[in-house]
């Protein structure tokens, strides 16, 4: 029921009406600030996520920076998150994002507690769940600005897998993020493939090392404070921030073009 | 009761002359008939224990569950019509929720006892709904900081140290009482619920009930648990269980 | 998210910091509407509860409807509750705001205030509305001319006096080089015993080189 007498099919007049509220128009073609938009873009934003799995599972690593264009701007941001016992997810681009996607999978993990029926959400499961979540938003034309890197052990199974804004999944024993798709990813596969099962703690931790060192020489968006994930049968470790170790005393030598 | 047949009685929308409302009367009745729960609030943590009726020989040992989780550190155990309990839980699990999406930050045990207890009370103002047929008792453990809450059918809830609902209340209450609850611990806590439903069972085989099964359920929220809301481990309970029947059948023997 | 046409712009440079007893919060006075400086004597540090302050940056319409709303919000939260709010959790309901309307805003706000359970505490939100606590928050336009100074100048733990000191410099500074702000220096102190506001007039600010 309408309990605005002004708007029972009477014309504005004001002894009905006396402070207007009728409006004097009922659809205003477009609001005043121009058509609705929705796609968004990125502000604060993480670089590259790699991972990889290895003998006793996964390892994934990122640094900790938060950068706001070229700046800087945050330097103490955490991109790996451990979903229940066995998953981590790590993750590139918008911040604000991924603090929200955060906030949901809390969200989940907290209904399954609930739910106290012995079952638990695995990787694989979190893995669909987050898929479902991106390409809902990307089909909103509203999306989450992130891409997205799902590790964990399952059953005794490793899995690794990407989702990213669009919605889009692929699943690979070595998967990177940002420019990490272009730096680090070659020197996994060369590290990686055929040894997946092979490849002890300390050689991938060699290989993660490597590759971020790799991402600091020449991404502009990284920083050397990282940390690494390892997740395994017995749950997962995040280190602590570290840095890794770099090689500039060559350069002295190097004076004028070099020709 | 001199409400019946006075027409008093029929919604709980319509006070009696005497100013009370009759339905929320019937509503505690529901709650007395039901298996006794209680709740301990100790210095480290809640316990939470239930002593569950077993309606068939055919139901599975540990299913139909009367203690709920709202949220990682909330406990909640209902007396009474078990439907009832699940709605409540049902709602107590929105409240916590839409608390952490405003505020990312888990719910207090204030708050929520504070929201299930509106929540309560709005189904004893209209005709259309029924008043809940549940007395409820919310633990929680927040910050190394348990809390416990007990909500009644008319929507009244008090802070308590230590809580009994149900069919044998008075006899936990008393049990409760002769406990130093600020100085036990959770462990301490989970033996003390143990020997009271150990009690219990012994003090009502001689009654109707005597054919009856009998299970124990009982939760905790404290350190040990990660400050989430659990079942008491089973070889915990079981031994607490065990311990409990040993010394009251040396304590009888001696009387 | 830019500002749209004939928008009134808070350029700014504003600033919240940690210091022992509590949190500093400081902002110039300057608002713009393209060059012209439509307000010269702004108060952009904005109370939204009794130990809990905003600095605003962006626009000023859109930041004065978010704080209003979360003041609001505040206001029934510490009677409903019967306690002071955190000033986490007045931060979370900027970020909230901040971010589910993240398309039709432009505001940067610091949230900044004293509460029991963590003292002095500082909170930045950006453009996007993420949330990031830090000892110390710089924000607006002017902020991106002293990151050096003063990721240089800071310290844990500082006096009261050394933190009104780094406050004012470091305003004066990103003053002196934006166009976008000027003016005064306003400052707030809030510690556990309250509220302070000191003030830098126009002609009496920090001198550094001038050349």
């Amino acid at each position: 029921m309408n309990h605005f007498p002004s708007q029972w099919g009477k014309p504005r007049q004001e002894n009905v009406d006396e402070y207007n509220t009728v409006p004097l128009y009922n659809n205003l073609p477009q609001s005043a600030a121009g058509p609705m938009t929705r796609t968004q873009q990125p502000i604060v934003t993480g670089s590259s996520v790699i991972a990889l799995k290895y003998k006793d599972g996964i390892m994934m690593a990122a640094d900790n920076l938060a950068s706001y264009g070229s700046l800087a701007r945050f330097r103490d941001v955490e991109r790996l998150k451990a979903v229940g016992e066995n998953t981590i997810v790590g993750a590139s681009g918008d911040i604000s994002d991924f603090q929200y996607l955060q906030h949901v999978l809390d969200r989940v993990m907290i209904d399954q507690h609930c739910e106290d029926d012995g079952h638990t959400l695995g990787t694989p499961h979190i893995y669909e769940y987050l898929f479902r979540v991106m390409y809902n938003r990307r089909s909103k034309f509203n999306p989450l600005w992130n891409a997205l890197i799902v590790g964990g052990v399952h059953k005794g199974e490793r899995f690794l897998g990407y989702v990213d804004l669009k919605g889009t999944t692929y699943q690979n024993p070595t998967i990177a993020t940002g420019f990490g798709a272009h730096l680090a990813q070659p020197i996994l596969r060369k590290a990686v493939e055929g040894k997946e099962d092979t490849l002890t703690e300390e050689e991938a931790i060699k290989i993660i090392d490597d590759c971020m060192r790799v991402l600091f020489y020449r991404d502009a968006r990284s920083m050397n404070k990282i940390q690494r994930a390892k997740i395994t049968e017995a749950g997962c470790e995040i280190t602590d921030p570290y840095s890794v170790s770099t090689e500039w005393g060559f350069a002295e030598k190097i004076m004028g073009y070099g020709a | 009761m001199s409400g019946i047949g006075t027409g008093y009685d029929i919604y709980s929308s319509t006070y009696s002359p005497d100013g009370r409302i009759f339905q929320i009367e019937y509503a505690n009745k529901a709650v007395e008939n039901s298996g006794t729960a209680i709740g301990l609030r100790v210095k480290d943590g809640v316990v939470l224990a239930v002593e569950k009726l077993v309606q068939s020989k055919l139901i599975v040992a540990g299913s139909n569950r009367r203690i709920q989780s709202a949220d990682l550190h909330i406990g909640i155990v209902s007396a009474g019509l078990q439907a009832d309990g699940r709605y409540l839980v049902q709602s107590a699990r929105d409240e916590a929720s839409s608390w952490r999406d405003n505020y990312r930050q888990p719910i207090s045990g204030k708050s929520i006892a504070d929201r299930l207890g509106l929540f309560v009370q709005a189904h004893t103002l209209y005709s259309s709904v029924r008043p809940l047929g549940s007395g409820t008792i919310i633990a929680t453990y927040l910050d190394g900081e348990p809390t416990l809450h007990m909500i009644e059918p008319s929507g009244v809830y008090w802070g308590y140290r230590g809580c009994a609902v149900g069919k044998g209340k008075s006899v936990a209450k008393t049990e409760i009482e002769k406990l130093k609850l600020d100085e036990l611990s959770v462990r301490d806590a989970v033996r003390e619920a143990a020997r009271m439903y150990v009690l219990k069972i012994i003090h009502t085989a001689h009654d109707e009930a005597k054919d009856k099964d009998f299970e124990l359920e009982m939760t905790w929220i404290c350190e040990e648990s990660k400050g989430k809301h659990m079942l008491v481990p089973k070889e915990i309970t079981e031994e607490a269980e065990r311990l409990a029947k040993e010394s009251i059948k040396s304590e009888m023997e001696d009387a | 998210m830019s500002l749209k046409p004939g928008e009134v712009n808070l350029g700014t440079s504003i600033m919240a910091v940690a210091f022992k007893d509590g949190v500093i919060v400081g902002a110039d006075s300057r608002t713009t509407t393209g060059s012209y400086i439509a307000n010269r004597v702004t108060d952009k540090l904005t109370k939204v509860h009794d130990l809990i302050y905003c600095c605003r940056s962006g626009s000023a319409a859109d930041t004065q409807a978010v704080a209003d709303i979360v003041q609001y919000y505040l206001q029934m939260y510490s009677v409903q509750q019967d306690e002071p709010p955190s000033v986490h959790t007045a931060a979370t309901l900027f970020q909230e705001m901040c971010y589910q309307n993240k398309d039709q805003l432009s505001a940067g706000i610091i949230v900044a205030g004293w509460d029991k359970k963590k003292g002095g505490t500082v909170y930045n939100i950006p453009l996007g509305g993420s949330l990031h606590q830090q000892p110390f928050a710089i924000g607006g336009s002017g902020s991106t001319y002293i990151y050096g100074y003063c990721d240089s100048q800071y310290k844990d733990g500082m006096s009261r006096e050394e933190c009104v000191d780094f406050v004012k410099n470091s305003l004066a500074l990103a003053m002196a080089r934006d166009g976008s702000s000027g003016g005064v220096i306003r400052m707030a102190v809030i510690t556990e015993k309250g509220v302070e506001r000191l003030f830098v007039p126009g002609d009496q600010l920090p001198v550094h080189w001038e050349g």
